[in-house]
């Protein structure tokens, strides 16, 4: 069952939720490399929420709705900034980007995780990881 | 002598210096603020730099971190030293690999490996 959590724009606080999101995960059984990817992407979607979706501002908050279940887990991070164009973000493999400090993070989730989607303002992501099946073969 | 700020312990070998991240995750801006802090610091002061960073104890790093070697990195250059960075954990290097990283670093398995090159 999802369950909704509201943050205040702290990246302590994010690592918290994080912290916790991680600890459901392994509670479901995921293997480490599952619980990896997801504790990796949930720190860069809080991240970005917390310093560029609301630039750190502390009156505005970030909702986490979390649907942490035995095949898969389904984490939408929303922030109260203005959004923006993920397709704007200039891709960091490119040779010209490579030593550019910044833009790794949203290439970083889609690399973790199976799903990752925006909504149409976006100040929403949406992010999938499903149990892969040689963790459900072993398991069964 | 060794030095332990917040997050790290540098270590002398030779002309080289060996910084050790101390903590096992590196994700937020404090942290990463923290320990550029010093190794910039320490970069601009002596010139050129011979430095090795250590990331055995490293599990989880965010793109941040990325940024902050990137920076660290330019700096280094900059001022004509030498930087490798050693001991990272498969999951760790699958980041560098993924971003490319691994090919604008140079990554040695062994802190005495990255030593002898930066010091050859």
């Amino acid at each position: 069952m999802a369950k909704t959590m509201v943050i205040p724009s702290d990246l302590n606080e994010g690592r918290k939720l994080a912290e916790m999101l991680l600890c459901q995960a392994r509670s479901c059984g995921y293997g480490e490399d599952v619980c990896f990817a997801i504790s990796l992407a949930v720190e860069e979607a809080l991240i970005n929420a917390i310093k560029h979706g609301n630039r750190g501002d502390a009156s505005k908050k970030v909702t986490v709705v979390a649907d942490v279940g035995p095949e898969l887990a389904r984490i939408v991070v929303v922030d109260e900034g203005g959004g923006f164009d993920p397709s704007s973000v200039p891709d960091p493999t490119l040779d010209e980007n490579l030593e550019k400090p910044s833009g790794r993070g949203i290439m970083l989730m889609r690399a973790y995780m199976d799903e990752v989607s925006f909504n149409r303002q976006g100040n929403a992501v949406t992010m999938i990881k499903r149990r892969p099946a040689e963790e459900s073969k072993a398991e069964s | 002598m060794e030095e332990k700020p917040a997050g790290m312990k540098m270590a002398k070998k030779g002309n080289v210096t060996v910084v050790e991240l101390l903590d096992r995750k590196i994700l937020d801006e404090f942290s990463i603020a923290t320990i550029s802090d010093k190794i910039f610091a320490l970069v601009d002061q002596k010139s050129p730099a011979a430095l090795v960073v250590d990331f055995a104890k490293v599990d989880h790093m965010s793109s941040s971190a990325l940024g902050m070697l990137i920076t660290l990195h330019k700096r280094v250059r900059e001022r004509n030293g030498q930087l490798r960075l050693c001991n990272i954990q498969p999951s760790i290097y699958e980041i560098f690999a993924i971003t490319r990283l691994n090919e604008v670093f140079q990554i040695c398995k062994t802190r005495e490996e990255a030593i002898g090159q930066v010091t050859a």
